[in-house]
């Protein structure tokens, strides 16, 4: 039981992440591919400045994912030690509660660029590009809600009972959060260009 | 027992619905377009194959289901024989080579008339297609349309394009009717808009179908060959009159078409 | 995310746990079941209803002035036909064909296949079942909504469905539910089927290699990878319509729609990107329809002529290869749509491609027939039925996929008789061919083979006597979705709509029995031994039905691949996948 963290079989937590990754994958293409048919469907397109602080929720998802991977450290000790009852006694580690933290923020920074957008009169139905601004940061912002649940979950899997049995909880969360900070950056590029 | 009554039944099947489709009781209606005899020789070939796969693929179920039902007596299982590797091979030469041919002929037919532009020297007419009715537009003497404004649409006042006769010349001449007639013999390019949403334009004896779409101006031409008057139905689901949504082509003559033009502009 | 089976036992369950809110995938599949038993109930009812407005427009319907308001005096308004055949669609596809034979036979029967104790995120999987319920639930309310229910088809096509109540009646409250449940349902399915992937590829037992899984499980694997894609994609454009909907966007609304005399206020959108998100999901939903019932048939029909399936890997190889087509020809149900005509031949290529893995899997079955011993039971009959509407549904799509012919039927009865037959009803021949055949493992008890036989062949001639001549109907031009026959040229019809029509009621009365049969077998057919039909899979050595865990505490080991049926020289004809003996010599020829 004590392998080390990386060589364990395939946990079915993991797959399913990665079934989930391939569905929101899909559905964000469908998304993208709508916008590029719609931006060409018609000349009422209208680019528009982004919020700044975009900038600055891009460095900070980028930080929450650098954050949960320093946490692993903490897991791959526990795994590795796990026959010494004083593994048992720690709490979650700090970087977690940092992970969290910043992703409150990013989604606290979406809500804010939303504002800075509808002080400059654009609504989802004052045209497409700012519907699809507020539609893909909305859905993304959704899925990384998701995320933050799942952290919560291995945060109370730890404190209930140990860090051991957080692993896979763990391994399959961050595994998650990590998609969440690739597909921002991937729909920030497209935001940029496009928007 | 159960199988050799599901045997008949299946042969029985087989033998009605095949006699049917041969009687033609129910079928096309005879083709008054230039460019349906491709449709309609398709069409057949088609038929001819799929009916003789049709036919063997059911009797040999039935054949099989009928000599092969387990009797206690103890029979030894046969495999087919070959194996699967036959079938796969089989379906893979037979079904393939049936698709080349048909795509090499079909996409002919489809594109003589659906990719290939129309003859340049073709009527024009627009079509209007709103919820539940058509209506066609004809250049007038100036051979030019006005422009349209979907602002300007107005039932009560018979402005169904939404023409601006007041500012724009070239739409005053413009003949509005709720009748498609074309010449015989004459080929036509129809330029289909949609005022709501979507319709579709489909005339069985010219073996054509067209949506019309929202937002998108779409050409569509055809050559009618023969005196008719026939029905243009909506094919595509547009509310609650979809039923009801019709008008008639009418194929005329040279010299009635003008006259009928004429008629159109005096009222 | 909790490990399988871990943290709930057989005891201590309360009511809710056990019969509600359960975990047991059993339970969640008999309810996947109940559901869609309630929504093909429903969609047949509304069949019935449109035959009979349609043979008989001006006859009053007895009783139905009482339940629906708009179908005053129980004559049906046009718009009300739509209605009926809009829900129709809706139920039939999503609640039914979606549900039964992936969600309901592939959440029982899949995890004892593999022999996994449950599925690997009991939770979800339960979550999955009741937000299905709330969608189903949220569809139904669409009947009772003011402006009426929805009526712009299965299809939704924008700007109908998009541009609201100005457009007509139905398309209020009525539209926006529908989009609503939609969505709601293609979370439920991306649950399922993350659930379904997740099970098979982690909790097979041992030996349980991916060659010995039976075709079902291999079937219903496939099914919930072609549904993750799917409903991934339904569900954006569920989105996409609800927003220009309630939000007014205009993602699918044009500029200069005037409706009702009013300009509309939206504009630049793309009504053909409708059409192409939904049927990215709706071809492929085609297949989430009838691979499962391709699944169940190569399942059964081994054990049925007691001989193994012919050609098992290329039965495996036709099923992926149709998956992976499956996403490569939406365009065809779009020749006549407006889109570049070029792309019309691109599309029919793959189509008529697809018909190759079709067929051979077709001719497998035909062939694992030759030289058989058939024991003829109900399942067995609806197998056999299954291959034979199968074959005549798949036919008629060899003239659709071509566009050149498309040009004249798109749009007719002949495409209701084509989709009727291959994905409507050889699906429900599926559904029946599991139902018969694994009822005992379900229940525990046997249902009455007299009863079936009498339900499979009146079934089997009701539906030809249905969908065969709406292919006549369509060669002759006749258009679907109308309320009523008044175009000259479709009078000629109507008699053959009225024979349709009794043809259908004779159907549908031919379910009493099936009805009659499941219900009185439920509670006192005679008791089900562990393996009634001498079947070789994993849920044949269990008890009828199976016990919380599956194998009460045990762990199936497996040493054989599902398919040793007509062994020679011992005692019995066929190998049990966990039987430890080795593999038997050649089967003789």
């Amino acid at each position: 039981m004590t392998a080390p963290l990386m060589k364990r079989p395939p946990m079915p937590a993991q797959t399913g992440v990665w079934v989930g990754i391939g569905a929101i994958t899909m559905s964000f293409a469908a998304y993208s591919s709508a916008l590029i048919v719609r931006q060409g469907a018609s000349p009422d397109w209208v680019h528009f400045t982004l919020p700044p602080i975009l900038f600055l929720n891009t460095l900070v998802v980028l930080a929450s994912s650098a954050t949960l991977f320093l946490a692993r450290s903490y897991f791959g000790a526990m795994a590795s030690s796990s026959d010494s009852p004083h593994a048992e006694a720690e709490g979650p580690p700090s970087w977690l509660y940092f992970t969290i933290v910043l992703g409150a923020l990013f989604l606290i920074g979406q809500i804010l660029a939303w504002r800075n957008l509808a002080g400059q009169g654009l609504s989802l139905a004052s045209g497409p590009s700012s519907a699809f601004f507020y539609l893909l940061t909305a859905v993304h912002g959704l899925h990384l809600l998701g995320g933050l649940a799942g952290l919560a979950y291995v945060v109370y899997r730890i404190r209930r009972s140990s860090a051991l049995h957080a692993v896979t909880s763990y391994k399959a969360a961050s595994l998650y959060w990590h998609f969440m900070t690739v597909l921002w950056l991937y729909l920030f590029a497209i935001l940029v260009t496009r928007i | 027992m159960v199988g050799k009554l599901f045997a008949v039944i299946v042969t029985i099947i087989t033998i009605v619905s095949m006699a049917i489709f041969v009687s033609r009781i129910w079928w096309l209606p005879p083709d008054v377009s230039v460019l349906g005899a491709g449709i309609d020789h398709q069409m057949s070939e088609t038929m001819i194959t799929t009916a003789i796969l049709f036919v063997a693929a059911q009797l040999v179920l039935a054949v099989f289901v009928w000599k092969y039902p387990d009797n206690n007596d103890n029979r030894k299982i046969k495999i087919f024989p070959g194996g699967a590797t036959p079938m796969v091979v089989g379906a893979i030469l037979l079904v393939g080579a049936e698709i080349l041919a048909l795509t090499f002929v079909g996409s002919k037919v489809w594109a003589s008339i659906y990719v290939s532009p129309a003859d340049p020297h073709s009527l024009k007419i627009d079509v209007q297609a709103e919820q539940f009715a058509y209506y066609f537009r004809y250049p007038g003497p100036d051979g030019k349309f006005g422009q349209l404004h979907p602002d300007l649409i107005d039932e009560s006042s018979g402005n169904f394009f939404g023409l601006d006769p007041a500012n724009d010349t070239a739409a005053r001449d413009d003949i509005v009717a709720a009748t498609l007639a074309v010449p015989v013999n004459t080929p036509v390019l129809l330029e289909l808009h949609a005022k709501d949403v979507s319709h579709a334009f489909y005339v069985p004896e010219l073996r054509i179908q067209q949506d019309f779409v929202p937002g998108l101006v779409i050409p569509l031409h055809f050559t009618a060959t023969r005196l008719t008057r026939s029905e243009i139905v909506c094919t595509q689901l547009c509310g609650l009159g979809h039923y009801n949504m019709r008008a008639y082509l009418e194929v005329m003559s040279d010299s009635a078409f003008k006259q009928w033009l004429n008629d159109q502009s005096g009222q | 995310m909790t490990s399988p089976a871990s943290n709930h036992s057989a005891h201590s369950q309360g009511f809710w746990r056990k019969y509600v809110f359960s975990l047991d995938h059993k339970v969640i599949g008999r309810q996947y079941l109940d559901l869609s038993l309630v929504a093909v109930t429903t969609g047949m009812i509304l069949s019935w209803l449109m035959r009979l407005h349609l043979a008989w427009p001006t006859r009053s319907i007895p009783g139905l002035g009482a339940v629906a308001s708009e179908a005053a005096g129980g004559i049906i308004t046009p718009e009300y036909y739509l209605s009926l055949m809009t829900m129709h669609g809706t139920i039939m596809v999503f609640f039914v064909l979606t549900t039964a034979p992936f969600a309901g036979f592939g959440n029982f029967i899949l995890p004892i296949q593999i022999g996994a104790e449950d599925m690997a995120f009991p939770r979800f999987n339960m979550m999955s079942f009741w937000v299905t319920f709330v969608a189903f639930i949220v569809l139904i309310a669409a009947f009772f909504v003011p402006e009426g229910p929805p009526l712009s088809g299965w299809t939704a096509y924008a700007p109908l469905s998009a541009v609201g109540k100005d457009s007509g009646p139905g398309q209020g409250w009525g539209q926006t539910l529908w989009v609503i449940s939609i969505g709601i349902f293609c979370i439920a399915q991306l649950l399922g089927s993350l659930n379904f992937i997740a099970t098979t590829l982690d909790l097979r037992t041992k030996g349980m290699t991916l060659a010995r899984m039976p075709f079902s499980t291999w079937a219903w694997f496939i099914t919930s990878v072609i549904g993750l894609i799917a409903f991934s994609v339904l569900l954006p454009a569920c989105v996409l319509l609800l927003l220009d909907r309630v939000a007014g966007t205009s993602f699918f609304i044009p500029a200069g729609l005037v409706i009702s005399d009013k300009l509309q206020p939206h504009a630049g959108g793309s009504p053909l990107l409708w059409q192409h998100l939904f049927w990215f999901f709706g071809h492929p939903e085609v297949y989430i329809a009838i691979l499962p019932g391709f699944g169940i048939v190569s399942h059964i029909l081994p054990a049925v002529t007691r001989k193994p399936l012919l050609g098992p890997r290329v039965l495996i190889a036709c099923m992926i290869a149709i998956a992976f087509l499956s996403y490569t020809v939406w365009g065809h149900h779009m020749f006549m749509s407006g889109m570049n005509p070029f792309s019309a031949t691109v599309f029919s290529v793959p189509t008529l491609i697809i018909t190759i893995p079709a067929a051979i899997s077709t001719l497998l079955w035909i062939g694992t027939l030759y030289g058989a011993r058939m024991r003829l039971n109900t399942a067995a009959l609806f197998c056999l039925g299954f291959v034979s509407v199968f074959v005549s549904g798949g036919i008629s799509g060899f003239f659709l996929a071509q566009p050149a012919i498309d040009s004249y039927l798109h749009g007719t009865y002949f495409v209701v008789g084509h989709f009727h037959f291959v994905m409507g009803v050889a699906s429900m021949f599926g559904i029946f061919a599991g139902l018969y055949f694994w009822f005992p493992k379900m229940f525990g008890r046997m249902m009455s083979e007299t009863l079936g036989k009498w339900h499979f062949m009146l079934t089997f001639i009701g539906v030809y006597c249905i969908f065969m001549p709406m292919h006549y109907l369509g060669l002759a031009g006749n258009v679907r979705r109308y309320s009523a026959f008044t175009v000259d040229y479709m009078k000629g019809s109507i008699p053959l709509h009225r024979f349709i029509t009794v043809a259908a009621l004779f159907t549908g009365a031919a379910q009493l029995i099936f009805f009659y049969n499941l219900f009185r077998s439920r509670f006192w057919g005679p008791p089900a031994p562990e393996n009634p039909w001498e079947a070789t899979s994993l849920e044949w050595i269990t008890s009828s039905p199976p016990p919380h865990d599956n194998f009460g505490g045990q762990h199936p080991v497996v040493y054989h691949g599902p398919n040793e049926y007509g062994v020679a020289g011992r005692d019995g004809d066929y190998i049990m996948q966990t039987s430890s003996e080795p593999e038997p010599a050649k089967v003789a020829s």
